[in-house]
């Protein structure tokens, strides 16, 4: 059952030995032990568990390890600098305290980078139309949206 | 404890808590007295009362019992222990709940946290550094005059003394005081103004902060195998068609309760599907389906109580010139937090140790305590951070689980987390409940009497009492701890009385125990009974011939309830609704005591289909900690309560629950999250209130008053879903 899959992860090759039909969500919490990316659902409909697969936001919770071999997988944790600069868009939620509890905050922030990434000019009805997915419980979309809004001029 | 110590001889300790005695203690003249009930140490489990104390590293331990549930409660607890000390963030460490360590505040919930906890921080830290103002003075003879405070030092005429120099070797446990000043009251350097979020900083990173991001050597994952129905019971599990599948660890079966242990978590998963299909159970009874749940929710056996009866309504309603009437009503609605439930527990040496997002951990000790029949000094509950909760719930389900769990393999870390459809299908919802307004007005427009009838469940089924009932598992395990008896009345009447005057009214509730597992989601029963009195309000404006502010006003006696409502009606003065829009408000002081807010929504409504534009909402919370803080849950209340109160409600089926995910149980979006905007009143005079519910109420009004105002038509059931 175990195969060995190889990929990058936050710019560092990997191999991981595993079932192949393990999500990746999996893989980067418990063998990476990455945090960024948040079981929400299982079922790719909140966004908790984005993460970025060469370069485009993608939920991680079904997705099965096998089908990112060989891809660019950068999580919460890859944005910031070597030497832990943020990201534009993660120094914009900072700004604009865009988080309650913060749990959606990975997938909102990893969306928001994609987005953004595809068109610098995204306008604010389509970055509502692309965060549509991410599910926020706590009521914080105001701010998010201003956060997002605001890393695109800088 | 041996660190401690070692650390007590070499540099001298000092440690700020309230006397077991509490506020007597902390009140009476005899200071003395207060004293001589100290000297216990701290590590005694009965006395844990410290509240402030110094670290080997210099830094100041300031300590709640209190939970971050994403509220912000961390920020505004450092921010009034900074405001004493002088000092900057990174010179403080805060220590939320846990068992052993810090006081039993009981439940974080609400609003109480800023009343309760950060005033005794507040008390604490001022003690503090009057301890080592009073040290200095009398070493340096000097006066206090001379004297300053800042980031970890005494200043004495410019020279910095830092506070483990002030202490020598002396070891200080000193009960509170009442101190000379508070520098939040006179000072407010850092109070009262907007601070960012430390702990936002690690979210934004992906450092590890929640529950779910624990990892220890060795740990296993958990998962439990659901029942179909609330009331089924386990038959039979063929653990052979499992126990080779990969990284099988254990089965743990109690009674109907049924779980799996795998090494890695998606085996966990995956054992948890594949036994989901083999596993047979007996079903009892169906769940009753009531076509009307109005009428369904009446015809329940009823605890009838008349909770106020002011004035005589019927002689008041005799010959009035106008009457009104309305049946208002909500759904069943959940907490549906966004990442589900998880707890760690390790059972090692006889002591269980458990990390979970618990609202209580004392309460949840002494309950799981009996539940896995252990004395209650060898449960140890330490509260870490989870997804927002908004009340009770499963955080104390899943805690009790991994208990369970892990007692059965003791040396090892277990981590359960709920899936999906369990989180939506197995917490305890917030009740349904049906509201009955009738008012008789006066010739001029004054309300006369107003009798007022409610019919609701209970609002809390918390862990308070130490009944494993009111744990998920306690039903499940053989011998059964049963299901909860009849909760807590008062969260079903809380806001019930309307702040408006009249010259009668009469409360009558009637609780009822409904078919759904129920218990305490934010502002309990405050969100309804708000909704439909603020709703009522407008009927009778219409029929009084007034606008929706003047009659509110006309009718408030409390100045800073005119206050708050009256910076509303300005702030949105300049609103002028378009063709199919409506701006409707809403307005409750929460609790009758706590804070007052005010909201206004501009609703639009396009082909049925109602969209709230923009909310505005005036919050009067008293003395404000973190004015950004206390923006933050008001905006996130208002975009909250206007999803509960378009969009939400439970479903269920004859079997069980059938809202299990987010597109059977649909929450607002971003493409119709509406633009907001809060004003925060500060009265730096006045006590804080506990404001993070007070949103809920108002802001269902102002958008159903609002959708009224754009097409004529009164909703009075939720959620509005289409407006025909």
């Amino acid at each position: 059952m175990m195969e060995t899959i190889a990929l990058t992860v936050n710019g560092t090759p990997v191999q991981l030995e595993l079932d192949p039909a393990t999500p990746l969500l999996y893989a980067l919490r418990e063998a990476l032990e990455l945090n960024g990316p948040k079981f929400g659902c299982g079922l790719q409909q909140c966004g908790a568990c984005m993460v970025l697969i060469d370069g485009n936001a993608t939920p991680s919770c079904v997705l099965p390890i096998a089908a990112v071999e060989g891809k660019e997988v950068t999580t919460l944790e890859g944005l910031a600098s070597e030497e832990g600069t943020l990201h534009p868009v993660q120094q914009a939620f900072l700004d604009a305290q865009a988080a309650q509890c913060g749990y959606c905050l990975n997938g909102m922030v990893i969306h928001a980078v994609s987005v953004l990434d595809a068109d610098p000019q995204a306008g604010e009805a389509e970055i509502r139309e692309a965060l549509d997915l991410n599910v926020c419980r706590c009521g914080t979309h105001s701010r998010i949206l201003k956060a997002v809004l605001k890393s695109r001029k800088s | 404890m041996s660190t401690r110590r070692s650390f007590l001889k070499q540099a001298g300790s000092i440690t700020i808590g309230f006397s077991i005695l509490g506020p007597i203690a902390c009140t009476t003249d005899n200071k003395d007295l207060a004293l001589a009930e100290m000297p216990q140490p701290l590590t005694d489990p009965e006395r844990i009362d410290s509240w402030i104390r110094l670290l080997e590293d210099g830094r100041i331990q300031v300590i709640t019992g209190k939970m971050e549930l994403g509220q912000g409660l961390s920020t505004a607890i450092l921010q009034v222990a900074a405001e004493e000390l002088n000092t900057s963030f990174n010179q403080l460490s805060l220590q939320l709940a846990e068992t052993g360590v810090t006081p039993d505040e009981g439940i974080t919930a609400g609003s109480r946290s800023m009343e309760t906890s950060a005033m005794s921080v507040r008390q604490a830290a001022a003690c503090l550094r009057e301890t080592f103002f009073g040290l200095v003075v009398e070493e340096y003879e000097t006066s206090v005059d001379n004297l300053e405070i800042e980031n970890g030092n005494v200043l004495v005429k410019g020279v910095a003394l830092p506070f483990t120099e002030i202490l020598k070797s002396k070891n200080i446990e000193k009960a509170v005081f009442e101190p000379k000043e508070l520098y939040g009251k006179t000072r407010r350097a850092f109070v009262g103004h907007p601070m960012h979020r430390p702990d936002l900083e690690k979210m934004v990173r992906g450092e590890a902060f929640y529950v779910q991001d624990l990892r220890f050597p060795g740990m296993v994952h958990a998962r439990v195998i659901r029942t179909p129905a609330y009331n089924a019971v386990l038959a039979e599990v063929p653990e052979a068609e499992v126990a080779d599948m990969p990284g099988f660890v254990k089965l743990v079966r109690n009674g109907t309760f049924l779980a799996v242990v795998a090494e890695k978590e998606f085996q966990a998963v995956q054992l948890q599907r594949a036994l989901g299909g083999k596993v047979t159970w007996e079903v009892g009874e169906p769940l009753e389906q009531p076509e009307d749940i109005k009428a369904f929710i009446k015809s329940l056996p009823q605890d009838s109580n008349t909770d106020e009866d002011r004035g005589a309504y019927e002689e008041v309603a005799e010959g009035a010139a106008i009457t009104h009437k309305a049946s208002y009503s909500k759904p069943y609605i959940m907490h549906a937090a966004n990442g589900p439930s998880c707890a760690v527990a390790l059972f090692e040496e006889g002591v269980l140790h458990i990390w979970c997002h618990s609202q209580g951990v004392y309460p949840l000790r002494e309950t799981i305590a009996k539940m896995v029949d252990l004395p209650l000094e060898k449960v140890h509950i330490k509260g870490v951070p989870g997804s927002g909760c908004y009340g009770h719930n499963p955080a104390d389900d899943v805690a009790g689980e991994a208990a369970l769990i892990a007692k059965e393999i003791p040396g090892k870390h277990v981590r359960l987390q709920w899936m999906r459809n369990e989180e939506h299908a197995w917490e305890p919802y917030g009740t349904a409940m049906v509201m009955e307004h009738e008012a008789v007005l006066s010739e001029n427009g004054k309300i006369k009497g107003w009798n007022y009838e409610l019919w609701s469940d209970a609002h809390s089924t918390r862990p308070t009492s130490g009944d494993p009932a009111n744990l998920l598992p306690g039903r499940f395990l053989e011998p059964s701890f049963g299901t909860p008896g009849q909760g807590w009345r008062g969260g079903a009447i809380r806001n019930a009385p309307p702040i408006y005057t009249t010259n009668a009214f009469r409360l009558t509730s009637h609780i009822f125990q409904g078919p759904l597992r129920v218990s305490a989601l934010r502002s309990l029963g405050a969100y309804a009974n708000v909704f439909s009195i603020e709703c009522f309000m407008d009927e009778l404006a219409e029929k009084a011939g007034q606008d929706p502010f003047t009659f509110r006003l006309r009718h408030l006696e409390d100045k800073r309830a005119i206050s708050c409502l009256g910076r509303l009606k300005l702030n949105v003065s300049e609103v002028s609704p378009e063709k199919g829009q409506g701006l409707g408000i809403g307005f409750a002081r929460y609790k009758n005591s706590a804070a007052y807010c005010a909201v206004a929504a501009l609703v639009e409504v396009t082909d049925g289909n109602p969209v709230v534009k923009k909310m505005w909402a005036v919050i009067d919370a008293g003395e404000c900690i973190n004015p950004d803080g206390l923006k933050n849950q008001t905006e996130g209340g208002m975009i909250q309560s206007a999803s509960w109160t378009l969009k939400e409600a439970v479903k269920w089926n004859d079997t069980h629950i059938s809202s299990i995910d987010w597109q059977s149980y649909p929450i607002l979006r971003f493409q119709e999250i509406p633009k907001v905007e809060v004003e925060v009143v500060d009265r730096p005079e006045t006590p804080p209130l506990g404001a993070g519910e007070a949103a809920q109420g108002p802001a269902a009004a102002a958008v159903v008053n609002a959708i009224y105002n754009a097409t004529g038509v009164r909703v009075r059931d939720l959620p509005v879903g289409r407006v025909n």
